[in-house]
């Protein structure tokens, strides 16, 4: 079975005004498809890091970092902007939905960067917002949508180029609870139809919905349940 | 591929329109200095037109000596009695002299009134030759002009021109009538034809009139009236004599113009002790005023460039601030896989959208110039006559001339200044580090 990301002994140091920070200390993690993950960890402890490198937002500092078979670890600025269009599916905790746009091509963008739209990518997206539940708001805008329903747009936007996995950065850090537990039901239900999802989370509760955790700390894996 | 572009450029104006108002002004900044450019090249191009037209009337073959009223200092302690001037012996030598002229014509002019019936009008007494006519472009419309005969014999006839025959024979056929000057009566023989002023000349900038000139055999003229002219001035008479108040030089080819303009001011500094005469060479002038002309273009060009810089600038300021602002945006549309190149092109499209339409607009206004200026000159005239009385009368009366490559000109640099000045902000937004930008609030 392939992996959906693989990461090997994966350091991470950004370089500040007074020395060296070392996010990242040698982590590996490997994430088979149809996995959920989540990582956990205080603030400080490399998560939202991995989380960039993952995402193709970043470079490792030494290590590898393959996405399926594609190995990420120096592709150039323009190469990992290909590969996040066509292969990494965000969800922000702040959902980031371009205000100027419609419900559905907010779901468009991504394909929209592949450099090619097809009709029937117009009905995948079309299905896409059906399956989150938001077909009749379709020529809404993000301002006029509740919070749920902007964090369903994002999850619905993150699927239509077909990624290798879902990045979930604090999915329900905006929400309420009663929403919360409705985007982390349809997270799940998301992974049972074959999706891989990689979810970043400092909450305890919102981690155990996933299949495993990983726990980070201090840019170290401690823990894998 | 269309259709990306097509998303791109919609995308573009949508964003634009997310800002309604500051998308609106900078498009004025834009459609200012486009306009402006196709508006001052039309006005410098209407004036010097307007000045190369008055030059050229008076002949680029001519040559044009005018007696000169000497300044107060000069002739002070001659007597009541001021005689200055060309005179008929200048005439002679430069008729013998000076091979290359081709037509040579004394001219003696004064004002006075004349009368018909109970009607006076005033107006200017023009004694000169047959080739008059034909040396100053004057074309007769009824009957003759005067001929060499009428000159010989010096016969009592007179033509009228244009505007001075309807203002004097307002009901009858002028022709075969007699107008009163003074004592005299001249037979009518004809009527001119309307013709333009010309250019100033003899270092006077009013333009010369033709439109209120009598016109009688210079012979005539001198048997009735003789040299001397009386005016009464506070109290006293002066009297000048002046044998010829202008001679008019026509030399056979334009390539020998100025040399034969050369030996014309030698002849005359000889035999003139002070100077009371002023040589114009039009084909001078008509040079000077190609030079001017392109000073003028230049500098109009300048200030239109001005203009537009400063609308490039307007852009780019929205532009940086527009960025700033949709920083987020930015951050998430690379987090969704923009290239840098995508998010360059994005603002770019942005700006040249603005520059476009501002440059469209700006042509359309520059357009205008004709009836805008026309309206901007009545209301001032209506507003501050005592102003635009200031104002020379060729500035008054200039009708702006659209120069047709400034258009393109015009909406060539706006659009470029939109880009170049687009440019900066755009590759400010693409070098932004993607996970920073999505952290910006």
């Amino acid at each position: 079975m392939t992996s959906a990301a693989c990461v090997q002994d994966v350091t991470k140091e950004y370089r500040m005004d007074g020395g060296t920070v070392r996010a990242l200390r040698g982590v590996s993690l490997e994430v088979p498809e149809g996995d959920y993950v989540a990582i956990m960890g205080p603030s400080g402890s490399g998560k939202s890091t991995l989380l960039n490198l993952l995402g193709c937002l970043d470079r490792p500092t030494s290590g590898r970092i393959m996405l399926g078979d594609k190995d990420v670890t120096r592709a150039s600025d323009d190469q990992l902007s290909e590969i996040r269009a066509s292969r990494i599916g965000f969800v922000f905790q702040s959902y980031n939905l371009i205000p100027q746009l419609t419900v559905l091509e907010n779901i468009e963008v991504p394909l929209y960067y592949q450099g090619r739209f097809a009709s029937d990518d117009r009905r995948r997206c079309l299905e896409l917002a059906e399956m989150v539940g938001l077909s009749d708001r379709l020529k809404h805008r993000p301002t006029q949508l509740s919070g749920g329903q902007q964090q369903r747009v994002a999850i619905a936007r993150s699927l239509a180029n077909d990624p290798y996995f879902m990045l979930a950065d604090e999915p329900t850090g905006n929400l309420d609870s009663v929403t919360a537990a409705e985007i982390l039901e349809l997270l799940v239900e998301l992974n049972h139809n074959g999706k891989t999802i990689i979810m970043v989370t400092h909450e305890t509760d919102i981690g155990r919905q996933a299949k495993r955790i990983i726990q980070l700390k201090d840019g170290m894996i401690l823990e894998k349940e | 591929m269309t259709f990306l572009w097509f998303r791109t450029w919609q995308l573009g104006v949508k964003s634009l329109l997310l800002h309604p108002l500051r998308s609106l002004l900078t498009v004025l900044g834009i459609f200012i200095g486009t306009a402006s450019v196709i508006w001052l090249l039309a006005i410098g191009e209407g004036i010097s037109r307007k000045a190369q037209e008055q030059i050229e009337s008076l002949g680029a073959n001519n040559i044009i000596v005018r007696s000169i009223k000497p300044p107060s200092e000069v002739t002070e302690g001659m007597g009541r009695l001021l005689s200055y001037g060309i005179l008929r012996n200048d005439y002679e030598r430069l008729h013998e002299t000076i091979p290359t002229v081709e037509r040579i014509l004394p001219i003696r002019e004064m004002r006075r009134r004349f009368g018909f019936s109970s009607r006076m009008v005033d107006g200017r007494l023009v004694g000169c030759t047959p080739q008059y006519a034909e040396v100053t472009r004057l074309e007769v419309d009824r009957g003759r002009f005067i001929s060499d005969g009428d000159l010989r014999d010096r016969h009592n006839y007179c033509v009228l021109a244009a505007d001075l025959a309807t203002r004097l024979f307002p009901f009858e056929d002028p022709i075969g009538r007699s107008v009163r000057v003074e004592r005299d009566y001249y037979v009518v023989l004809g009527v001119m034809k309307p013709r333009a002023p010309s250019a100033g000349i003899g270092g006077s900038l009013a333009a010369q009139e033709f439109d209120n000139d009598v016109y009688i055999p210079i012979t005539t003229l001198w048997n009735r009236i003789g040299d001397t002219v009386f005016t009464a001035r506070s109290g006293s008479f002066e009297a000048e004599q002046i044998e010829l108040s202008q001679i008019t030089l026509r030399v056979d080819e334009v390539k020998n113009v100025l040399e034969t303009a050369d030996l014309v001011k030698e002849t005359l500094e000889r035999y003139h002790r002070i100077k009371d005469y002023g040589v114009t060479v039009p084909l001078e002038l008509l040079e000077q005023a190609r030079t001017t002309r392109l000073m003028f273009i230049i500098f109009m060009g300048l200030i239109a460039a001005i203009s537009l810089l400063v609308g490039g600038i307007g852009i780019m300021n929205i532009m940086l601030a527009t960025v700033t602002e949709r920083t987020r945006e930015i951050g998430i549309r690379r987090a969704l896989g923009a290239k840098r190149g995508d998010i360059i092109r994005q603002f770019l499209v942005e700006t040249i959208v603005l520059s476009t339409v501002g440059g469209i607009t700006g042509v359309l206004g520059g357009l205008t110039v004709g009836p805008v200026l026309r309206l901007i000159l009545a209301a001032l005239e209506k507003t501050t006559p005592q102003v635009m009385a200031q104002l020379p009368e060729i500035i008054r009366t200039a009708t702006p001339v659209i120069v047709p490559w400034s258009i393109p000109l015009a909406f060539g640099i706006s659009v470029t200044i939109g880009i170049i000045f687009g440019l900066y902000p755009a590759r400010r937004a693409a070098a932004m580090d993607p996970i920073e930008a999505l952290r910006h609030e």
